[in-house]
C-alpha cells in the first residue's frame, strides 16, 4: 500500500514521457542539494535502517478509513507537507526522504500490525502516526520491541512517556491548567461543570481540571460532571441540567460526531455562547467545520496552535498547506503537532549526525524548532514539547480569535503530582 | 439536588425536560420508521439504514450549498426541497439496491444481514471518496436555528419541534399507506402468504421494491432532519444503527404501533435517567431493561399474529 503508485505503463512512449517528467525536478533541485557533503551511509545507520546514500524512509501511519478519517486526514496531509519542503530544502542529512504510508483503518490491532510491517519490513528511519490514544497504546510494545521511533501528534491525558515515542502534541496538564487559570482570574468563574465523552482523554483531563478547580482556585467548585457514550447524539437532558444549576463556565470535552449534535443542541436550546462562558479543549478548526461556525461562535478553545496566529512561521504554513491541500481546508491544532513531527525529527538526526534510533533517542532532548508554526517549542527530557498554551474564541466564520497565551513556554508533566 | 432552587425554576426545566423527551421521542420513531418498514414487513435486517440516511444528510448539504450559490433569496425554504430530493435519492438508491440484491436474498434472512452490512461498507468508503473524509457542516436558514421562547424560562428548541412535527406527518402518511391504501393492502398480503399473494395477481416483486425503496426513502427524510440536530460525515450512519435496531426489536419486529410505543418508552426512560443520573448510566440501564424485557418476551412489545 505505498503511496507512490506505478503509473500505468501501457505505452512505451507514455513510459518516456513520464520518466522525461519525473526527472525535471531532481535536474532542478540538483544546485540546491548538497549530495556531496552527505556523510557515508555506514557511519549514520549502524543498524539497518532504511537509509541509502540518497534516500532515507519513513513510515506515515493513521487511519484513512473508518471513523477516525475525520480526525486524521489533517495530521497526514500535514506530515506530507512537512516531507515535501525538508526535501526541498535538500532532505536530512543530504537524504531525500521518501515515506511509505499505512492505513490504521481507524482499527487498533490494524495500527499495531502496519506498525510492525513499517519497522520490520520496510525499516522505516522514523514514523509520523496514530491519533486516539488507543492506537498509541497498541503501537507503543511494537515501537518499543523493535525499537522505532514514533512521533505523535495528538494532544492527550499523559500518563505515559516512552524512549520510543516524541511527543508533539501538548499533555494534560499543559492544556488544562493554564486554560482554567485564564477563566478564573479574566471571568472570576466560580463554578464549573465537567462534560465529557466516555473514554480515558475526557476522563483523565477532566480529573485533573477537578483537582485544580477545588485545589487550587479559591473558593471555586465543580456543579456537575458528566460523561456521554462515544457517539452519543442527544444532549437535551444535560443541556436542560446546566440550564438549572446555572454555572459560570461549561467545561466540555467531547468528541468526534457528538460534538456536532451537542453544539447544535446547545445553541437550539437558548443558550447564547456570547453571554455563558464554555472552555473546550477539544473543538479545533477541523471540528469547527462539522459544526458550524455560526453554532460554536463566542466559545472558548484552550490549546497550542490556532489557525488565525499572527506570526511569520505560521503564515507561511498556512499558506504552503492551503496551495498543496486547497484553499478551503482548515488547520487545527493537531494538524499543527503533526506538520511538527518530521521537523523534530530532521533536526533530531543532524544534531545526532545518525539515524540509529538510540542516538536520536538521546539527542532529542533539547532539540529547538524556530520554524514551528505554533512559534519556538523544544523537546523535553520526558520526550514531550515545551509549548505556550493559547485561548482562543470562536468566530462565526470558523476561526479562532487569539485571546490569551501564556508569557512563557509551559513545561510538560506527564505525571503531574497531586493531580491523580 | 432541588433544595436550593426555586418552584419555578423547576416548573420551568420540567416542562423543558418533558419536551427534550418528547424531541428524543421524535427523533427515534423517525429514525426507527424506515427501518420498521423493512425488517416488519418484509423480514430483511437491513445493516445500510444508517447510510441511507446519511444519504438523505449529503443530499440535504449539497442542496444548502446550491441554494447559496445559485438561489440565495429562496435560502430560508431551501429546506423542503431539500427533503424532498433526500426522500428521492435514498429512495431510488434503495430500489437500486433491492434490484441488485436483496432479491436474491430472500429465503436465506441471516444472508441479508451480512449483505447489507457489506453495503454498508461500501457506502461508507464510497461517501469519504465523493464528499471527503472530514465532516461537512450543513448551514440551516436562521429561522429554523435557536428556540421559542415560551415563557421567561421555558425556552423549546425551534428545530426540536420541526422534527416533532415532520415525524408527525410521516407517521400519518406511512399509516395511511400500510392500512388504508391499496399498496398497503397488498404488501400485508405479501407478507403474510406470498405465494397466495401472487397466486392472485400481486406482482410481488413490484411490491418488494417499492417497499424496500419506501423504507429507504423514508430513512432519507430523517437523515435529512437530523442534519439540524447531528454531524454529517461518512460513518455518521452509524451512530444512529444501534438504537434504531433497539427500537424496532424492542417494539415487536412486525408491528408499526409496537415501534412507536418502544420509542416512547425507551426515549422517555433515557431522558428521564440521564437528567437524574448521567449520560453513559442512563444508557446502561436503559440497555439492561430493554434485555432483561426481551429476555421475558422475545418477540418484544407488539407481535403480529401470523398463522405459521
Amino acid at each position: 500500500m505505498s503511496d507512490e503508485k506505478k503509473p500505468g505503463l501501457r505505452s512505451p512512449l507514455r513510459r518516456k514521457l513520464l520518466m522525461g517528467m519525473a526527472a525535471l525536478p531532481a535536474i532542478s533541485m540538483l544546485p540546491r542539494a548538497s549530495f556531496a557533503e552527505a556523510p557515508p551511509t555506514s557511519a549514520v545507520n549502524t543498524t539497518g535502517l532504511a537509509v541509502t546514500d540518497s534516500e532515507v524512509t519513513v513510515g506515515i501511519l493513521h487511519s484513512v478509513t473508518g471513523t477516525m478519517a475525520i480526525s486524521e486526514t489533517g495530521s497526514v496531509e500535514a506530515e506530507k507537507l512537512a516531507i515535501e519542503q525538508i526535501n526541498a530544502e535538500g532532505g536530512v542529512l543530504g537524504r531525500k526522504i521518501k515515506f511509505i504510508q499505512e492505513d490504521g483503518a481507524s482499527d487498533w490491532p490494524t495500527f499495531a500490525e502496519k506498525a510492525k510491517k513499517l519497522l520490520v519490513n520496510d525499516k522505516c528511519a522514523a514514523v509520523m502516526g496514530c491519533w486516539t490514544s488507543a492506537s498509541r497504546k497498541a503501537v507503543l510494545p511494537v515501537f518499543e520491541q523493535y525499537n522505532g521511533m514514533l512521533y505523535y501528534p495528538t494532544f492527550y491525558e499523559g500518563l505515559e512517556q516512552s524512549k520510543n515515542v516524541i511527543y508533539t502534541g501538548q499533555e494534560a496538564t499543559q492544556q488544562i491548567i493554564a486554560g482554567l487559570d485564564w477563566v478564573n482570574k479574566t471571568k472570576g468563574a466560580k463554578t464549573f461543570y465537567l462534560l465529557g465523552s466516555d473514554y480515558i482523554w475526557p476522563r483523565t483531563s477532566n480529573k485533573i481540571a477537578r483537582k485544580h478547580i477545588e485545589g487550587h482556585l479559591q473558593g471555586a467548585k465543580v456543579v456537575g460532571e458528566e460523561y456521554f457514550p462515544l457517539g452519543h447524539t442527544q444532549f437535551n437532558s444535560v443541556i436542560n441540567k446546566i440550564k438549572l444549576t446555572k454555572p459560570d463556565v461549561i467545561y466540555a470535552i467531547i468528541v468526534g460526531g457528538s460534538n456536532v449534535a451537542f453544539y447544535k443542541q446547545l445553541k437550539a436550546a437558548g443558550i447564547d455562547l456570547s453571554k455563558q462562558t464554555l472552555l473546550t479543549i477539544s473543538v479545533t478548526e477541523d471540528e469547527i467545520d462539522g459544526i458550524g461556525g455560526e453554532n460554536i461562535a463566542g466559545a472558548y478553545a484552550c490549546m497550542k496552535y490556532f489557525q488565525s496566529l499572527d506570526n511569520p512561521n505560521n503564515k507561511a504554513f498556512v499558506s504552503a498547506f492551503k496551495k498543496m491541500w486547497g484553499e478551503k481546508t482548515v488547520i487545527g491544532d493537531v494538524t499543527q503537532a503533526a506538520y511538527l513531527g518530521p521537523w523534530l525529527w530532521k533536526l533530531t538526526v543532524e544534531k545526532a549526525g545518525s539515524f540509529d534510533i538510540d542516538k536520536i533517542a538521546a539527542a532529542s532532548p533539547g532539540v529547538e524548532f524556530k520554524g514551528a508554526p505554533e512559534g519556538y517549542v523544544r523537546i523535553h527530557e520526558n520526550h514531550h514539547l515545551w509549548s505556550k498554551t493559547r485561548v482562543g474564541r470562536a468566530k462565526a466564520d470558523g476561526q479562532y480569535e487569539l485571546i490569551y497565551e501564556t508569557a512563557d513556554l509551559v513545561e510538560p508533566d506527564p505525571f503531574p503530582k497531586g493531580y491523580q | 439536588m432541588f433544595g436550593d432552587y426555586s418552584l419555578s425554576d423547576l416548573g420551568a426545566i420540567f416542562a423543558m425536560q418533558g419536551f427534550a423527551g418528547l424531541i428524543l421521542f421524535s427523533v427515534y420513531v423517525l429514525m426507527a420508521l424506515g427501518l420498521a418498514i423493512i425488517f416488519g414487513q418484509m423480514g430483511v435486517i437491513n445493516m445500510a439504514h444508517g447510510e441511507f440516511m446519511i444519504l438523505g444528510a449529503y443530499v440535504t448539504w449539497m442542496t444548502s450549498n446550491g441554494f447559496q450559490q445559485y438561489l440565495p433569496s429562496l435560502f430560508p425554504g431551501y429546506f423542503f426541497l431539500a427533503m424532498i430530493l433526500a426522500f428521492i435519492a435514498s429512495g431510488a438508491l434503495g430500489m437500486l439496491v433491492e434490484w441488485a440484491l436483496i432479491r436474491h436474498l430472500y429465503k436465506r434472512p441471516l444472508d441479508t444481514l451480512l449483505a447489507t452490512w457489506g453495503l454498508s461498507l461500501i457506502l461508507q468508503q464510497a461517501y469519504r471518496s465523493l464528499f471527503g473524509a472530514r465532516e461537512v457542516g450543513v448551514e440551516l436558514p436562521e429561522w429554523m436555528m435557536g428556540s421559542w421562547q415560551a415563557t421567561d424560562a421555558i425556552q423549546i428548541p425551534i428545530n426540536g419541534m420541526f422534527v416533532m412535527g415532520l415525524t408527525v406527518l410521516i407517521t400519518i402518511v406511512v399509516a395511511y399507506l400500510l392500512f388504508w391504501s391499496r399498496w398497503g393492502r397488498q404488501v400485508r398480503a405479501v407478507v403474510q402468504n406470498r405465494v397466495m399473494a401472487g397466486a392472485v395477481g400481486i406482482n410481488t416483486e413490484k411490491v418488494d421494491r417499492y417497499t424496500f425503496g419506501l423504507g429507504c426513502g423514508i430513512a432519507g427524510i430523517a437523515g435529512s432532519a437530523f442534519t439540524m440536530i447531528g454531524s454529517t460525515g461518512p460513518t455518521a450512519g452509524q451512530l444512529y444503527i444501534v438504537d434504531t435496531f433497539l427500537v424496532v426489536v424492542f417494539g415487536g419486529a412486525a408491528s408499526l404501533v409496537g415501534t412507536i410505543a418502544s420509542a416512547f418508552t425507551i426515549s422517555q426512560a433515557q431522558s428521564t435517567m440521564e437528567f437524574f443520573l448521567s449520560g453513559s448510566m442512563a444508557k446502561v440501564l436503559t440497555l439492561l431493561a430493554i434485555v432483561a424485557i426481551l429476555m421475558m418476551r422475545p418477540q418484544g412489545l407488539f407481535a403480529l399474529k401470523v398463522r405459521k
